[in-house]
């Protein structure tokens, strides 16, 4: 099909504001090799026509590093949730539909407020004490196996497809999402980290937090970084029972 | 770049603490703005954060998402785990040379002293470095030296640094010492009538609302400038419109011209990805087909640092090859960097992040075919003039990381930028503390007529831009800047063809006002945001440009076939530009030398 090839037909589900009703705008911009969706997007930029020939405003996205390292440019591309800098054309049937995230609040067309993330760090501790910046030699020696383990954990970018393709998250439940436990799973292993493990179980044994898991496993499956969010599930679900029945017998 | 939210509930103390104009009771704390969140910034506001003082934190993106995420192969710290005899000494005069001894001495001599524990802070903060079999930090080679020196953490050591520090400021922002302004575009400094900066204005992405912040000081820490060229490796919030908007206001930009090209990225149509030294350092070997035979020209050129030559040295070697002797990978603009003699878990251990993008985006396997990379713009030497303090020169404004000048002299060695980022938020913040709280007046007594001024200043021009009905698209206007930019003034300049980019660069400027607003709403426009921007843009692409004509030498990053030599005799001096309405205004100072004397600077 080498008129495919000459152009990409878009879909993009708009939306001006938080207040408005979302609606359908559709746009066609020039193939390019290898190119990606925030090519895409960016030739929106140079020529804001829609198919109809009416001049529109620019889509407005969010992306920042495109290399799948931030975590910006996270909207959902023919039904699946993905970095769109990562997402290249020739991977999808056209036309592309281009979707914000549903988990979160728009703001303006395909950019969400990822806010809530954040504030689920602050909640699970997502954070090592120390007793400050200044110099006091080098850490405790690690089980270089064990550490290497905990790097796939650290690499979690709060993109939010986790929390997107999981039947849990929504505005309607607290459920905090699975990139907070494997926050917890990465700050609890850690050999100073562990000191708070007991303040970090105790906030995902609250309401919305571990209990509230489905086990659909989509989250594993949805993670870019192919972070083994279920294991973290799986071991922090040992972990809350042990200090659940701690804290029982100490009462 | 959207999600603008304030955070913390320091709102009613700030009140009381800050906007009563009272003195004696502004003592107790001092208002220190920062902005910029990368690793700078944060290094920054957890230093003020620990003796207590508050700080207000400014960020175009949420500060975990900050450009400081792409740096991918490591950090340098003369640790010595190897035993090879390494040393900071050694590592500073590696620093010095690697620079072509244009960097001022004091700040790089402190910067390698402190990086061994600058390295353990990070450890002990819980960034999951790659380790030895005993347990102890991993270090690898880069380039510049012969020292295995660069600690990491997979091919994602940015990424895992500016984490470890963004988790520490959300503990000091849960403890209400930080309140972040996520989503906020800085637009200036505000400046009473004796030139000191008594705060900043800064717009809400989402909102559009102008604001203007009276701060005691303001340190920026608002990272490189990669957008004046189009694509290049940086982020799409490295457009160094806040360092080029004080230099408007009066703040002088050094060493513009010196611009770091990396000899190894993956060009794309939205930008160039990088791929790490660290790939080199672990033994990638660049090659092109010469005679039906890989030609190791690196190697073969340089015997002794072989394909860990400084970045300059690479780049100019893989622009000789491709334009000069025209043996590019199927005659074009790319040379292969080979991994495929390393065992894949090795790769998979230590370089992971990096094959994982090149997979994802070239559709090859690098543990299977040698990669095919080109040299990109990756960052400026340049940035803000800045004393051994990191004040700038507009009393009360500050600068650290990229968008400084400090550091790297006329080339930066690999694995120096995270460390002259987070040294560099480690010097400013203490700095900007000392520094406000010997104020004789604080802000809250500085008139409100200084701050609503400047409010009215930029609310006028944005006011302006809104109105623009030309026929110039702002996007279009940049790809020229960008195209021109990468044409003339990066690997290889020519006299003549500096001039003829300051000409273009003039022309493009006039166009700017000919410039058609397409969105006219008044909701997270970030058409309006970027037409500013470009503005900034095209202002510092004429700081880089003319700083280039005028230096009629060769050194570091700085390469002119007419001059193909460094001159010591008159150019050992920094370039400082000042604006004028009339452009640039150019002067010199002489480096601080106090400790090493410049030599031949020889690699081979």
């Amino acid at each position: 099909m080498p008129d495919m090839k000459q152009n990409v037909r878009l879909k993009v589900r708009r939306q001006d504001n938080p207040r408005s009703l979302p609606y359908w705008d559709e746009f066609e911009v020039p193939y390019v090799e290898r190119m990606n969706i925030v090519t895409c997007l960016m030739s929106i930029l140079r020529n804001p026509v829609n198919v109809r020939g009416e001049k529109v405003a620019p889509v407005v996205w969010e992306c920042n590093c495109l290399e799948e390292v931030c975590g910006a440019c996270t909207m959902v591309i023919n039904g699946r949730v993905q970095q769109s800098c990562s997402a290249l054309v020739d991977q999808f049937e056209q036309p592309i539909t281009l979707e914000p995230m549903t988990k979160f609040p728009v703001i303006r067309d395909l950019a969400v407020d990822r806010g809530a993330m954040f504030e689920m760090l602050k909640k699970v501790h997502a954070w090592i004490e120390i007793d400050g910046s200044h110099n006091m030699g080098p850490g405790p020696k690690q089980d270089p196996n064990k550490s290497l383990k905990a790097y796939e954990f650290s690499r979690c970018m709060t993109c939010g497809c986790c929390c997107e393709a999981c039947p849990q998250f929504n505005s309607h439940s607290p459920f905090i999402g699975a990139f907070a436990f494997g926050q917890v799973r990465l700050f609890n292993s850690h050999p100073t980290g562990r000191f708070n493990s007991s303040e970090r179980l105790d906030s995902i044994m609250e309401m919305g937090g571990l209990a509230d898991c489905g086990n659909v496993q989509n989250c594993f499956r949805a993670c870019p970084k192919e972070i083994p969010l279920t294991d973290a599930i799986a071991d922090l679900g040992w972990a809350t029972t042990k200090r659940m029945v701690t804290k029982f017998l100490k009462e | 770049m959207r999600h603008p939210r304030e955070s913390g509930d320091l709102g009613c103390i700030n009140e009381v603490l800050f906007f009563c104009g009272n003195d004696n009771m502004a003592k107790a704390n001092t208002k220190i703005a920062i902005v910029g969140g990368g690793l700078a910034g944060l290094m920054a506001a957890i230093k003020i954060c620990e003796e207590g003082n508050p700080v207000e934190l400014f960020s175009i993106v949420p500060v975990r998402r900050s450009h400081s995420v792409c740096a991918q192969g490591g950090i340098n710290a003369s640790v010595n785990t190897k035993g090879e005899g390494d040393s900071p000494q050694v590592h500073f005069y590696e620093t010095v040379k690697g620079g072509d001894f244009l960097a001022n001495q004091e700040l790089p001599k402190q910067m390698c002293d402190a990086a061994p524990h600058i390295v353990f802070m990070f450890d002990r903060m819980g960034v999951r470095f790659n380790r030895t079999p005993e347990g102890n930090l991993d270090f690898r080679r880069f380039g510049g030296t012969l020292f295995h020196r660069t600690a990491f953490s997979g091919a994602t050591t940015g990424q895992q640094l500016l984490y470890a520090l963004d988790e520490r400021v959300r503990k000091f922002e849960s403890e209400g010492l930080v309140k972040k302004y996520e989503g906020w575009l800085f637009l200036s400094i505000v400046k009473d009538e004796e030139g000191i900066c008594r705060g900043l204005v800064a717009q809400n992405m989402d909102t559009m609302e102008v604001r203007t912040f009276r701060e005691d000081a303001v340190i920026l820490a608002t990272g490189g400038m990669g957008l004046v060229y189009g694509r290049s490796t940086n982020s799409m919030i490295c457009t160094g419109d806040a360092a080029t908007a004080v230099y408007q206001q009066g703040a002088v930009y050094a060493n513009g011209e010196f611009i770091q090209i990396h000899p190894t990225s993956i060009p794309g149509e939205d930008k160039y990805r990088l791929i790490s030294e660290a790939a080199r350092g672990e033994g990638g070997r660049v090659w092109v087909p010469r005679d039906g035979k890989p030609w190791y020209f690196l190697e073969d050129w340089y015997p002794k640092y072989g394909n860990l030559v400084p970045r300059d040295v690479a780049s100019r070697a893989l622009w000789k090859v491709v334009h000069e002797l025209k043996l590019g990978v199927d005659g074009g603009e790319s040379v292969y960097l080979d991994l495929t003699h390393i065992p894949a878990a090795e790769l998979d251990k230590k370089l992971e992040g990096i094959l994982e993008i090149y997979e994802k985006f070239m559709g090859d396997d690098p543990r299977k075919v040698p990669m095919r990379v080109y040299p990109s713009v990756h960052y400026t030497m340049g940035g803000l003039w800045i004393d051994d303090t990191h004040m700038t020169s507009v009393p009360g404004l500050l600068a650290a990381g990229e968008c400084d000048y400090q550091y790297h002299g006329a080339n930066r060695l690999g694995a120096n930028s995270l460390l002259s980022s987070v040294y560099g938020g480690m010097v400013a913040g203490p700095s900007a503390l000392k520094y406000a709280k010997g104020l004789k007046k604080y802000c809250g007594s500085v008139p409100g007529a200084v701050f609503e001024r400047e409010e009215a200043r930029q609310t006028h021009w944005n006011q302006k831009i809104a109105a623009m009905d030309g026929n110039e698209n702002p996007h279009k206007l940049h790809d020229e800047l960008g195209d021109i930019m990468t044409k003339n003034v990066t690997i290889v300049r020519h006299n003549k063809d500096l001039e003829a980019t300051d000409k273009k660069l003039q022309e493009l400027k006039a166009r700017w006002h000919n410039i058609k607003i397409l969105d006219n709403t008044a909701w997270a426009n970030s058409e309006l945001l970027f037409v500013r921007q470009l503005w900034h843009m095209l202002e510092l692409a004429r700081v880089i440009t003319l700083g280039a004509l005028a230096r009629n030498e060769s050194r570091g990053s700085h390469y002119k076939p007419e001059f193909p030599n460094r001159d010591d005799v008159n150019w050992l001096k920094t370039t400082k530009a000042e604006w004028t309405k009339d452009g640039p205004k150019l002067s010199y100072e002489p480096v601080d030398l106090k400790y090493l004397t410049p030599e031949l600077r020889n690699y081979a």
